[in-house]
């Protein structure tokens, strides 16, 4: 069953599901990723809030004029005009007073879905009927999803992505360094708004399928997926555009496979998890390799101060210290250093006050940067340069037995 | 950081053994701190003599505020460990007056001059206690000594850089502190702000406390200051100024950096030759 | 209108909102000196999953389990938000995002695998609540507050909201100084022994627990707005602490007693018959005392700095 939903063989409606979610995954991920470099991820969560009282009222507005209130085109119309007001209070509160963004963006989401949520009461009161299909908005909902609004969909997110391509260029460059992008010509406030009626145009198009709660989940978590992955900008945008699509599509096609499993949430999941495996896994950044890095550098460090203070005839108090010492053979059992030790004790002393020499002469001053108080000075040096120091400071004596 | 002397013999201090670093009202020994796996400070060893004054000094990124921060317990370091007076830092926070850098503190926050100084207080005060008369005389005493008296009901964000200094030293004063560890106290203040808290400072060591500053300015140590300790990552040199803060001492901190002109306008002592 | 209409109606839902809303505006000032304002947003978005899970556990709907289940889950949230932090080195905002949207679906899913035809626990109500069911019917007028028989039929929001509040006020009212001291200048406080990050986790579940009892009367979304729009509309009325603490309670109030008034009869002296959400339009309240206060609030301008700017 799975397998047929992965490739698309489980009917018109679940196919029509998974391509929309597809690329509503592959515009979220990007789009959400330029937020995400400039650390304002959250604001994604005040405008997807915002665009409720905008479904609302165009509900209430078609109704008025005869039509049918639950055209999706005009109720996206609505939720993205609420959310440029809602974008707007948020940027007029963040310069003209002295609250911070976050408390902003909290308001503004908190005020206009409470605002929206009054308006769903007043439709339900009307008697109107069937504002289940508004509600419906605010976790997405794929069942009988007509072509129609495929289409809309479709165009909205194939849209998206040929605004990104052509403005990849100048927002990743706001992102990274504003300060650098206004110097270098561009217009960071016009890039800053483009990005957010980016932002916008992925909320409206993925309320039908996730809903407005989660379609936060959609812009962030991709977004951050692919950071752990690489360091350069651009090749975060691309990854997370492929995490987000990916997540999109499995989750789809998860969700068609099998009953009671809501198409939005699972999507969620599924990104969630790849997440996870990023955060453990990633060779870099991830958990595992920066507690493997840790421990090796704690050893190392311990490693060295001990040679030293053995060097310096100083006492060990650390614990870890005298394992690691006794463990390398440099140290006996009853703290009398061995004849390794002693050897490896003087170098580590020499190579201290070579070390010296050379972060206090302007010559050496690039070989100087590369201190750290662990590195082994013949990867820096060559052995001339090293046997020229010795020179200055009196040759390697012979450790006494 | 609990810390027992097993032995007597076999701890190198600054001056002179281990009568000194018992005595020593701020002792660190072996003290690494890292950002990520770049070590800020590095094996770094400081004893401090008493109710003298003692300058942190070195190039930017050397570690100097690190060093404070990490001893203080405000940032945790890789290895090391510190004694207070001998003892261990935490039983004797309240011998301890910590003045941070301006930056990192939120100046909008909604609180008046005065309260800030009554912070000092807090020991005293603890959880409930009553903010009395007696309390806000001694905040305003404090306020008077650094010359912000007129300032008392001011909201914080609405003062200057040399003024906002003032008020946390004033703060630091409140705490009657045996031990007052400054972290570049004088950057960017104007030059009356830095008279009066360098004359603030002398009054503290001439009542016989001891006085600790993260220094930024070279050509005002030999006026200000008692002891130098000089580091970048390493300890570089440590003791009187006479002694540790020198052309060659200053060579190995700042790594070449200072032309010798420099060097001869701070009027130190050369030292001829020079030994490893 | 009489007593005997507005003591059964209207006293208890008009109390059971005052209550949560000073309950979540007090420690929401300090959230949102912090830069923390959105942890609350977090915290009402993984309510859901945490009641859903202990319907799960126990099989009914019931206050305690559930309580305790939101409670549950704001804990988990926080540690899984400040594990994401440290671990993966991500800003605290996408950091808040993943967790919570995460837990949020988890929930929602948990939800509709579950037979829920039984009991009625949908994901509108937990969103925005239903502040005026509840009643008390077994009143008859003003008398019933001196009568024990009408008042064991108090519901029981009523005593829980109250016990909470009064939870909150002797946290904030203990903890006042070095929640003070610490959310001013983090290192100095450590420098005096004060135990910041053990204050900083108190603090975040004082939110919580006041976020999960108000979680009921008005639902976990609008919690936000008592969270942050009281607060917020505070800070630019004072510019002392103690000043934006009591603003806080003011806004908080006002904006709960309108808010329910305008839900109840707004429609009714507009011609209409049938109330409309007062979890809504308290948080819609809360949001024009803030819009005014931005507007015209003496204090509203920033005097300094704010810190790592």
């Amino acid at each position: 069953m799975l397998f047929d939903a992965l490739l698309l063989q489980l009917g018109y409606n679940a196919t029509l599901v998974a391509i929309g979610a597809t690329l509503l995954g592959v515009s979220a991920g990007i789009t959400g990723t330029f937020l995400f470099l400039r650390k304002r991820a959250l604001v994604s969560d005040a405008v997807s809030h915002a665009t409720l009282p905008g479904v609302g009222i165009a509900f209430l507005v078609m109704v008025a004029l005869g039509g049918d209130g639950r055209n999706l085109a005009g109720l996206l119309l609505g939720s993205a005009v609420s959310a440029g007001i809602g974008l707007w209070c948020l940027n007029w509160l963040t310069r003209n007073t002295r609250l911070a963004e976050d408390a902003a963006i909290g308001a503004v989401l908190s005020v206009f879905f409470g605002f929206g949520i009054v308006i769903l009461t007043v439709i339900q009161t009307l008697g109107v009927g069937r504002q289940a299909g508004l509600e419906g908005f605010l976790l997405g909902s794929t069942a009988g999803m007509l072509w129609n609004d495929a289409l809309v969909i479709a165009g909205g997110g194939a849209a998206a992505l040929l605004l990104i391509v052509l403005m990849r260029r100048p927002m990743t460059m706001v992102a990274f360094d504003p300060e650098y992008a206004a110097a270098r010509g561009i217009s960071v406030s016009r890039i800053d708004m483009a990005m957010m009626g980016l932002v916008m145009a992925v909320t409206v198009v993925g309320l039908k399928i996730v809903g407005l709660i989660l379609i936060v989940a959609l812009l962030i978590i991709p977004a951050v997926t692919a950071r752990f992955w690489t360091e350069r900008s651009d090749l975060v945008v691309l990854l997370a555009g492929v995490a987000g699509g990916v997540a999109a599509y499995v989750g789809a096609a998860l969700s068609a496979s099998a009953p009671n499993l809501p198409t939005g949430p699972i999507i969620v999941l599924v990104s969630f998890a790849l997440f996870a495996l990023s955060l453990l896994f990633a060779p870099n950044r991830g958990v595992l390799a920066a507690v493997l890095r840790h421990i090796r550098f704690q050893r190392q460090v311990h490693l060295r101060q001990g040679l030293l203070a053995v060097a310096q005839e100083q006492l060990i108090y650390e614990p870890l210290t005298l394992r690691l010492l006794r463990r390398h053979g440099l140290l006996r059992a009853d703290g009398v250093p061995t004849e390794k030790g002693r050897a490896r004790a003087a170098k580590a002393l020499r190579d201290e006050h070579r070390w010296a020499l050379v972060r206090s002469d302007q010559s050496h001053e690039a070989a100087a940067a590369m201190y750290d108080g662990l590195r082994d000075i013949e990867t820096v040096l060559t052995a001339d340069q090293i046997r020229e120091i010795d020179t200055l400071i009196g040759g390697p004596k012979e450790v006494s037995a | 950081m609990t810390l027992e002397l097993a032995r007597e013999n076999g701890i190198p201090t600054a001056t002179d053994g281990t009568a000194a670093l018992k005595q020593s009202p701020f002792a660190i020994r072996g003290l690494t701190v890292s950002y990520g796996e770049k070590p800020a400070v590095f094996s770094v060893d400081m004893t401090v003599e008493a109710g003298k004054m003692t300058a942190i000094i070195g190039p930017n990124g050397a570690g100097k505020s690190t060093l404070l921060k990490a001893a203080l317990g405000v940032v945790p370091p890789v290895s090391g460990r510190v004694q207070v007076f001998g003892k261990p830092l935490d039983t004797q926070r309240a011998r301890i007056a910590y003045v941070p850098q301006r930056a990192s503190v939120d100046w909008d926050f909604p609180t008046r001059v005065i309260d800030v100084v009554i912070m000092g207080l807090y020991r005293e005060l603890g959880l409930l206690g009553r903010i009395t008369g007696r309390h806000k005389a001694a905040a305003r005493d404090c306020l008077e000594r650094v010359g912000m008296a007129d300032f008392a009901d001011r909201q914080i964000g609405q003062l200057s850089g040399g003024q906002q200094q003032r008020v946390f030293l004033a703060r630091a004063l409140a705490q009657g502190a045996d031990l007052y560890l400054l972290d570049e106290p004088f950057a960017g203040v104007d030059a009356a702000t830095e008279k009066a808290i360098i004359a603030v400072l002398k009054q503290l060591r001439a009542e016989g406390k001891t006085v600790v500053v993260v220094h930024h300015d070279l050509a005002t140590v030999t006026d200000y200051f008692d002891n130098v300790f000089l580091i970048n990552t390493r300890k570089v040199a440590e003791g009187p100024v006479s002694e540790a803060f020198t052309a060659d001492t200053l060579q190995a901190a700042y790594g070449g950096r200072l032309a010798t002109a420099q060097v001869d306008q701070l009027g130190v002592a050369p030292v001829l030759g020079g030994a490893y | 209108m009489s007593g005997s209409e507005f003591v059964p109606l209207s006293l208890t839902p008009l109390l059971i909102g005052v209550f949560a809303a000073v309950a979540c505006a007090l420690p929401g000032n300090f959230l949102l000196l912090r830069r923390q304002a959105l942890i609350g947003d977090a915290i009402s978005h993984v309510v859901l999953p945490g009641i859903v899970v202990a319907f799960l556990l126990t099989g009914v709907i019931a206050a305690g389990p559930m309580m305790f289940g939101a409670a549950g889950a704001a804990v988990v949230a926080v540690v899984l938000i400040e594990l994401i932090r440290r671990l993966g080195r991500i800003e605290p905002g996408a950091a808040m995002g993943v967790v919570f949207t995460t837990m949020f679906a988890g929930g929602v899913l948990l939800l509709e695998q579950t037979d829920t035809s039984s009991v009625h626990l949908d994901v509108e109500h937990a969103l925005y609540g239903n502040l005026e069911s509840l009643i008390w019917l077994d009143a008859t007028g003003w008398a019933s507050l001196v009568d024990p028989v009408a008042l064991s039929y108090l519901p029981p929001e009523l005593s829980r909201m109250a016990l909470t509040l009064l939870g909150v006020l002797v946290f904030v009212t203990l903890f006042w100084r070095p929640l003070k001291i610490s959310t001013f200048d983090e290192g100095f406080a450590r420098t005096l022994g004060i135990r910041t990050n053990m204050l900083g986790l108190a603090l975040v579940i004082t939110a919580a627990i006041a976020a999960v009892a108000a979680f009921d009367a008005v639902g976990s979304i609008i919690v936000i707005a008592m969270f942050i729009c009281p607060p917020a509309a505070a800070r630019m009325m004072s510019n002392r602490l103690e000043g934006q603490v009591g603003w806080s309670v003011v806004f908080a109030v006002v904006s709960a007693v309108m808010g329910y008034v305008l839900a109840g009869y707004g429609p009714l002296w507009l011609g209409a018959s049938d109330a409309v959400s007062a979890a809504g339009m308290i948080a819609t309240v809360s949001g024009v005392l803030l819009a005014v206060a931005a507007r015209f609030g003496p204090c509203r301008l920033r005097s300094g700095a704010p810190a790592g700017v």
